[in-house]
């Protein structure tokens, strides 16, 4: 046993993200509203909206899975933050200059770019908040003396692979890459594939981590399955990008390959978590109750977003959902049913560790409404997104506004859901957001005596 | 203290693939040698589509917004003076975003030069056994 250092940091990133995804939600569901009634607040165009939407719930991926590296690391796994400083100016610097993208996009000043609409100076300031955490994590990390169970090495190649993948997001700035239409577009997708990796990796790290810790089992984590897993979705990656690109007249190779690097990490992923369930005894769920719960809804939900991911890999099935709303199920279904499923475990696996007596570390009447109000809706809005999709892939005529009116029931059945989804969700948020609060503000959290890993 | 060896060697493998195919991707496997680069014109206009952030409702290739339809063969299939007059006075759905007639000029370039690099949705293609699709229409 040694003494930890403040966990604060951590509580506070997980703070800021539940904010980002609120906000995140709201711009969210004006821009599906505006999909259907474009004159629907008309000064706020769809040009700020989406972007405001996507960098926000983009953000609170990002937020709540360093959080609770800064949190679990000094915690729960005996080492102290290499520095907590570091960690404070990587907040400081990313609020502000979160601050300044929103002011950016109310403003009208974009950079452009789809998942990086904002002024592309300020992928300075974030990128150097990288390097903070990056530095932080691999020095503190120094401390363990045993071989790493394997969420350690998922959040390490996350890290690594942000900065990656960020750099390569900037390459069109070089004419190299700007002046030929088929690379940039090819090494924009590339780079977003391998975004999307890096998130994945933090994001299915905190599951492991938490599964780990209420089962009690660390065997979970340095199983040869858990290792595969790993490995697996490291190989997609790096190099499973390309289905979102099969449509763009590059070398057929890279389209040949991408094929063959199939989807098969989630199928991994969601066996660790089912053999994990039924490995738990009725004292555990119950008292993990609502991080179990969102675990499990993060499981069916991979399978379910499993099965869409494989038909739209394949290139003859890709041609007619490429472009179309289909696409736009996958995107959510994985970040609402998988990212954010597993970040709420995340947020009440703490609040369960640190506050076992209150009323919400458990399952709530209030949480449980939110709960299965966000999933059932999250359910109707991914069949209307694929119904949608359908609509439109199955269109055969020339008018883009004709296709529009066909598949305009189901965008009003998308947007009526997204806001049953958004106030589930805000119910969750708000005990979330306070119960970590009341962490944060308590003494013990600053200089507690942490547990043996 | 870092992990098992094995898995260093693993890493360490992946690692160098990853970079070799990188390399190719960055190279050859991009490199559209029959496609002109672009010009200053239409590098302008390029700029003035991410200005006011286009890619919000319109794609290339299927990528981007779905408010609006995608351009990458608007110039062919409906010509240079609709898409100039979608540009200069909006629409229901589009908003007029009061471009001046030389960042017009630059977009319609743009919309040109991207019309060039391939067809999107494909027209000729053939479905192989195994799932995959050539395209006859793909300009290489």
């Amino acid at each position: 046993m040694m003494a930890a250092r403040s966990s604060v940091a951590g509580l506070r990133f997980m703070r800021l993200g539940m904010l980002a995804l609120a906000a995140g939600m709201f711009f969210g569901v004006i821009g599906g509203f505006q999909f259907l009634f474009p004159d629907f607040l008309r000064e706020l165009l769809f040009t700020k909206t989406r972007p405001l939407h996507v960098s926000l719930v983009v953000s609170w991926i990002f937020l709540i899975a360093i959080g609770g590296i800064y949190f679990y690391l000094p915690r729960q796994c005996r080492f102290g933050l290499w520095s907590e400083r570091a960690a404070n100016w990587h907040f400081v610097i990313f609020t502000v200059t979160g601050l300044v993208i929103i002011a950016c996009y109310l403003s009208g000043q974009f950079g452009g770019r789809e998942y990086f609409a904002f002024p592309p100076v300020l992928s300075i300031p974030i990128f150097l908040t990288w390097i903070l955490f990056g530095v932080n994590y691999f020095k503190t990390l120094r401390q363990e003396t045993e071989p790493w169970p394997v969420y350690y090495w998922m959040w390490g190649t996350g890290i690594v692979f942000f900065f990656i993948t960020y750099v390569e997001a900037h390459l069109w700035l070089i004419p190299y890459f700007r002046d030929t239409m088929i690379r940039e577009i090819m090494v924009q997708w590339k780079s977003y594939g391998a975004l999307t990796g890096s998130w994945n990796m933090l994001v299915y790290g905190t599951a492991l981590y938490i599964a780990t810790r209420i089962s009690g089992d660390g065997k979970l984590a340095r199983s040869k399955l858990a290792f595969s897993l790993y490995f697996l979705g490291l190989f997609n990656l790096m190099f499973g990008w390309a289905h979102h690109t099969y449509i763009v007249p590059s070398e057929p190779w890279i389209r040949s390959f991408a094929y063959i690097v199939s989807m098969t990490e989630l199928f991994i992923f969601g066996k660790i978590i089912w053999d994990w369930r039924s490995s738990l005894t009725e004292w555990q769920k119950n008292a993990y109750c609502n991080a179990y719960r969102f675990l499990i809804a993060a499981d069916i939900w991979i399978f379910v977003n499993l099965g869409l991911a494989l038909v739209i890999s394949v290139p003859a099935l890709n041609l007619f959902t490429h472009g179309t709303h289909i696409t736009v199920a996958h995107a959510m279904g994985s970040t609402i049913g998988i990212n954010t499923m597993v970040l709420l475990a995340s947020i009440f696996y703490v609040i369960r560790e640190e506050l076992p007596l209150e009323v919400h570390a458990g399952c709530s009447r209030q949480i449980r409404f939110g709960f299965w109000t966000a999933n059932i809706s999250l359910a109707v809005f991914f069949v209307a997104l694929i119904l949608a999709g359908i609509g439109k892939g199955a269109y055969a005529g020339a008018s883009f506004q004709e296709m529009m009116l066909i598949i305009r029931p189901y965008l009003l059945v998308f947007a009526v859901s997204g806001v049953a989804m958004m106030v589930g969700f805000w119910i969750i948020l708000w005990h979330g957001f306070r119960l970590i609060g009341v962490i944060q503000s308590s003494e013990t959290i600053r200089y507690a005596e942490a547990e043996p890993a | 203290m870092a992990p098992g060896i094995n898995n260093r060697v693993i890493l360490g493998m992946l690692g160098v693939a990853f970079v070799v195919y990188t390399a190719f991707v960055y190279t050859s496997g991009t490199a559209a040698e029959h496609l002109a680069p672009m010009n200053d014109n239409e590098r302008a206009g390029a700029q003035v589509y991410q200005d006011y952030n286009c890619v919000a409702c319109h794609q290339f290739y299927g990528l981007g917004g779905y408010m609006g339809p995608d351009l990458t063969n608007v110039i062919s299939k409906r010509g240079d003076a609709y898409a100039r007059a979608f540009i200069t006075a909006g629409t229901a759905t589009m908003p007029n975003l009061g471009l001046a007639e030389d960042e017009i000029d630059a977009v319609v370039a743009y919309l040109a030069f991207v019309d060039k690099t391939g067809t999107y949705p494909a027209e000729n293609y053939e479905v192989q056994w195994y799932g995959f699709v050539a395209q006859e229409d793909d300009p290489q």
